[in-house]
């Protein structure tokens, strides 16, 4: 139930085109070219730069909006942040003229990003930085396409606030702050004087933000002066009142809630572009307060609460990611930003969290049908079938949202990483899968890793195929390895390598971010930098852990079985034959490459002959990464998820010995190659649930279904089951994607007529018809797993 | 040692035969030749009879490199294998294994042995029969069994004869003996236009069921267009000729026709 006023907003948000709005980098550039940072602390000079910027950028409310506050100029105006990237004209022309998720770019932006911008900040991005300080084994790994850096174009991000802004105001985090001072020993910490700086950052963004609501207030009054019709002019003047008092104190009402949180959310993408954005998480419990407090008082009815929340969700769609270039936009080139709304799970006593508010919100996501915010629903064993069922009736419309996440196994995770019980069980999953301790983690991804490039590069003793150079160590020839064995030792050495100079890297950027860019508004929101004194770029959470994403489970399972099951077991092939096979892209062999795909065992098909092959590589990789520590006194950590990675990785690696052609995409996620999976879901499943989710921080798996399963009760009720018996192997995520084929092949000749296509990607959906014409082509290719054909 | 069975193939997430997700087991051989027929790859009990019909999905592709086949051999053990991998989704739905075909009854003795073997093994069994069997057969899996999944088609013997080859006398005893010996048969009703789906049928099969006390809902299996296909891929002719698939507001007549004489009935889509 959409009403007139949000419908508008809506179709407003809809409408607006993404554009560049350098109304942020202009700001930056007056600021720092100004002279003032240079006394000042790197914290205490972000502060003052974040200050400046909320003090002068345009304030925007959009007529009827119940939710006030835009990151640019207007909605979808996207900025972007020069100190971490500074767009060269040829990146701008790029985003401009990009057939798929691209931004206007007015004549004006290219004239002041050309005079203004690049002269200020070229050299001195942090993206310049990196690439200058990095050493040579690196750029060449980055290169080649061995992995890629999340922390070279946006700011290391990832995290979810908890419930702390529903219960306090900024001027109560302020006597915290205060607090942390006074607790200052000078005489025995050599660290008091950088602590102090840095809480004294915290106290600027602080105020700066109440000061950028007042900003807000003032408009209201204004425009309620201006307004004619009374109901109007009387609720611009309660928004203006709301503005006045949130985020300063506590909020006390439903509407000032989720005010309160989104001008939190403004400041977090407005200070920086952190990646993964920011979101509210669980929010059906931290709303559910105030919403029963509401109803009881009558102060709020379900259609009110409603509208605000559709007025709430609006408010994300208009934000687009920020403009990404490069590999960077080939890793994830997508208009969302992942902001992940949580909803379902447990409670802080482990209690079945779901509650009428759960409910209401699914109704909004299922209304709003909007590219962002995300959903999820948590499944516990402790929540009602009622609420799987629920959000595949929204799943059924083919929204490819909510995906379903298992808390038991989520918790476990967080468990096993060291957080404490109460901490794990207020955490979720954001992004696209990704688990944390909501409002205590600082958990960063720091870029996806190529598994099946590391197996190239072994069948070619260390050397990348595609270029010829040595990139890896000697691990020896293929012909010379008398076992399977032996030869999974070598890929595990080669694995190893290139995993070490990703972390020295890695170590090297963090503290390149550290102390160039910290962040003192994220910081006053993650415990517990202001009780550390310490900002959430330098290990001031409670919690940090670095991720390194691995990408491509099937193909190389896929592959590894293929070598193992042809040229070690049967004995049907040389291994030197094979390799031949592949440096010719099978030309010639076509016999060899239909052999490899239809004759040799396959991840996916809960076989264990595959299988055992795909816990065996996870293994390996997760031992060459986990544990290890980071710059930020916490650890490094695995997951495995693609986001659109897995086409750019293909596009690097030659063919494959599970009979992929060269520059084909890899497999997703955790879910088998495209098209290898033959017995149906609940064999994907089980093979999916043999790795071993708990030592990961998350796992992706994609389905797709026809509509036809959905389309009774029981067909619902059944892929329920199958959901809740999938978590109970104790597997991290699953998702779907209900739709035909015929439709996403129509969608694909007329992308006019289905722009409002929406579409499972990996952890996120998107527009169908804002895919790449590969990323669309897999999509229609992936297994349809319904039922009775 | 273990009876082998005649099997052209075996799906798992079978979500339409019987409650909670489950594993059905195809049985080749069937003493029926149902014109609408949606398996005639399952008519013959033997293998190289009739037409290959590329069906291996769940067959270990190293011990069955040929592409065209009808079915394969496996033992008790082995088919219980397969059907154990997915014992996860029977607990937390309550499915099981379906016995199909084909007519499973056909291979009394490895239905037998697998459904005891099922027991054993604590999976839930159910039997899907056009009832075409010795009332002897039916009584010696009797206790194995959990639901009969139990087709039946047209009440008139000679319409009978003529769509499916056989009188439906035998038929009709079957099910007169289970639905009186315990709760355990679910009437299946194929809906195919022209054929069954006359008020005269439909009728006679109210009539019918009205005086057994049968406590489960009928399930209407609407027919779909995917036999055809498969009879052009074997050269078989299709006797239905072009048959148009229902509306819903069809489907819904029907289902209302029985619903109307208190009937409880669950549409299969």
């Amino acid at each position: 139930m959409i009403n007139v006023r949000i419908g508008k907003l809506r179709q407003q948000s809809l409408d607006a085109i993404p554009s560049i709005s350098l109304e942020r980098a202009e700001l930056l550039t007056d600021f720092y070219g100004s002279g003032q940072v240079r006394d000042l602390s790197a914290p205490v000079a972000r502060a003052r730069a974040f200050a400046y910027l909320l003090e002068h950028k345009k304030i925007c409310i959009n007529e009827g909006e119940l939710i006030v506050g835009e990151r640019g100029p207007a909605p979808k105006a996207t900025p972007t942040y020069p100190e971490i990237c500074s767009h060269s004209l040829e990146d701008l022309e790029v985003l401009a003229s990009r057939p798929k998720i691209s931004f206007a770019v007015s004549e004006e932006a290219r004239r002041l990003q050309g005079e203004k911008i690049i002269p200020f900040w070229s050299g001195k991005s942090i993206r310049d930085r990196i690439f200058a300080e990095v050493d040579k084994d690196w750029i060449a790994c980055y290169q080649a396409g061995v992995f890629t850096e999340f922390q070279e174009q946006r700011a290391p991000g990832h995290t979810v606030l908890d419930d702390k802004i529903y219960k306090r105001g900024f001027l109560d985090f302020l006597t915290d702050i205060e607090a942390a001072v006074r607790e200052l020993d000078p005489k025995n910490d050599p660290s008091a004087g950088a602590r102090r700086e840095e809480l004294k950052a915290m106290e600027i963004v602080l105020r700066a933000l109440i000061a950028y609501a007042g900003r807000h207030a003032r408009a209201l009054i204004e425009l309620s002066k201006k307004e004619k019709d009374p109901g109007k002019k009387a609720e611009l003047a309660a928004l203006a009142s709301i503005c006045e008092r949130v985020p300063a104190r506590a909020p006390e009402t439903f509407w000032e809630a989720l005010q309160y949180y989104w001008f939190v959310h403004l400041g977090v993408i407005i200070e920086l572009n952190t990646w993964d954005s920011f979101n509210p998480g669980r929010l059906d419990q931290h709303l559910w307060p105030f919403y029963r407090a509401g109803l009881e008082a009558g102060t709020l009815d379900r259609d009110r609460a409603r509208e605000l929340l559709q007025s709430f969700w609006i408010k994300f769609n208009n934000q687009p990611a920020p403009p990404k270039v490069g590999v960077t936009a080939e890793e994830s080139n997508t208009y969302t930003d992942f902001c992940l709304i949580n909803l379902g799970g447990v409670n802080a006593k482990g209690e079945d969290a779901v509650n009428e508010l759960t409910y209401l919100i699914l109704d909004v996501i299922e209304e709003m049908r909007l590219l962002q915010p995300s959903s999820m629903v948590q499944v516990s064993k402790k929540n009602p079938d009622e609420l799987v069922e629920r959000a595949l009736h929204i799943v059924k419309t083919g929204y490819g949202q909510p995906s379903f996440f298992n808390t038991e196994a989520i918790i476990q995770e967080l468990l096993r990483q060291g957080k404490s019980l109460a901490d794990a069980r207020g955490g979720g999953a954001s992004g696209c899968v990704e688990t944390g301790a909501f409002g205590k983690e600082s958990y960063i991804l720091t870029g996806y890793f190529n598994i099946p490039k590391v197996l190239e590069i072994t069948l070619h003793d260390g050397v990348d195929p595609r270029t010829g150079k040595r990139i890896g160590i000697r691990t020896g020839a293929v012909e010379d390895f008398p076992s399977f064995d032996k030869f999974y030792e070598a890929f595990e050495r080669q694995l190893r390598h290139f995993i070490d100079i990703k972390i020295k890297g890695n170590k090297l950027i963090e503290r390149l971010w550290a102390e160039n860019l910290p962040a003192p508004f994220m910081s006053l929101l993650i415990d517990d930098c202001v009780k550390k004194g310490m900002d959430y770029n330098s290990g001031g959470a409670r919690y940090n852990t670095s991720y390194i994403q691995g990408v491509g489970l099937g193909s190389i399972t896929d592959s590894l079985t293929a070598i193992k099951y042809h040229a070690f077991d049967r004995r049907n092939l040389t291994f030197r034959e094979l390799r031949e096979a592949l440096d010719a892209d099978f030309g010639g062999r076509e016999d060899l490459s239909r052999r490899l795909r239809e004759e040799t065992p396959k991840y996916g098909n809960d076989e264990d002959y595959a299988d055992e092959l795909a816990s065996r590589v996870f293994e390996s990789y997760f031992r060459a990464v986990d544990g290890r520590p980071n710059t930020k006194g916490g650890h490094f950590r695995v997951n495995l998820l693609p986001t659109t990675c897995h086409i750019y990785f293909g596009s690097v690696i030659g063919a494959l010995p599970d009979g992929r052609k060269a520059g084909k995409p890899l497999s997703e996620g955790i879910s088998p190659v495209q098209g290898a999976d033959r017995k149906g879901p609940t064999a994907v499943l089980k093979s999916a649930a043999k790795i071993d989710h708990i030592k990961t921080g998350g796992t992706l798996l994609n389905q797709k279904f026809t509509p036809s399963l959905l389309r009774s009760n029981s067909g619902i009720e059944k892929l329920a089951q199958l959901i809740r018996a999938y978590f109970k192997m104790m597997a991290h995520h699953i998702q779907f994607n209900v739709v035909t084929a015929e439709t996403l092949q129509r969608a694909q000749r007329e992308p006019e007529k289905y722009r409002n296509l929406i579409v499972r990607v990996a952890g996120y959906s998107d527009y169908f018809v804002d895919l790449g014409t590969e990323l669309q082509n897999e999509i229609i290719a992936r297994t349809e797993q319904g039922s009775n054909n | 040692m273990s009876v082998e069975g005649y099997i052209f193939d075996l799906k798992r997430f079978a979500i339409h035969d019987g409650p909670g997700i489950r594993t059905t087991v195809f049985f080749s051989g069937c003493p029926l030749r149902c014109w609408w027929c949606h398996n005639p790859e399952g008519w013959e009990a033997e293998a190289g009879q009739g037409e290959p019909v590329i069906r291996k999905r769940y067959l270990d592709l190293a011990d069955h490199p040929q592409e065209n086949i009808t079915g394969v051999n496996l033992t008790v053990e082995k088919v219980l294998r397969e059907v154990e991998k997915d014992r996860v989704f029977y607990a937390q739905s309550g499915g099981g294994v379906t016995m199909s075909g084909g007519e499973p009854l056909m291979q009394a003795e490895f239905l037998y042995e697998l459904l005891q073997a099922c027991r054993r093994s604590g999976i839930s069994t159910a039997v899907d029969t056009c009832g075409y069997a010795p009332g002897e057969s039916f009584s010696r899996v009797y206790d194995l069994v959990d639901l009969f999944l139990y087709d039946l088609k047209i009440m008139d013997e000679e319409e009978h004869r003529k769509y499916t080859g056989v009188s439906n006398v035998l038929i009709l005893e079957n099910f007169k003996m289970l639905a009186t010996r315990g709760d355990k048969v679910m009437p299946r009703i194929p809906l195919i236009p022209g054929i069954t789906d006359s008020d005269e049928n439909i009728g006679a099969l109210i009539e019918f069921l009205h005086d057994l006390p049968v406590l489960r809902p009928a399930s209407l299996l609407p027919y779909n267009r995917i036999g055809e296909d498969k009879f052009k891929r074997m050269r078989l002719p299709y006797k239905p000729g072009k048959l148009e698939s229902y509306s819903s507001e069809q489907i819904e007549n029907l289902a209302g026709s029985f619903k109307a004489s208190g009937m409880e009935v669950i549409l299969e889509m």
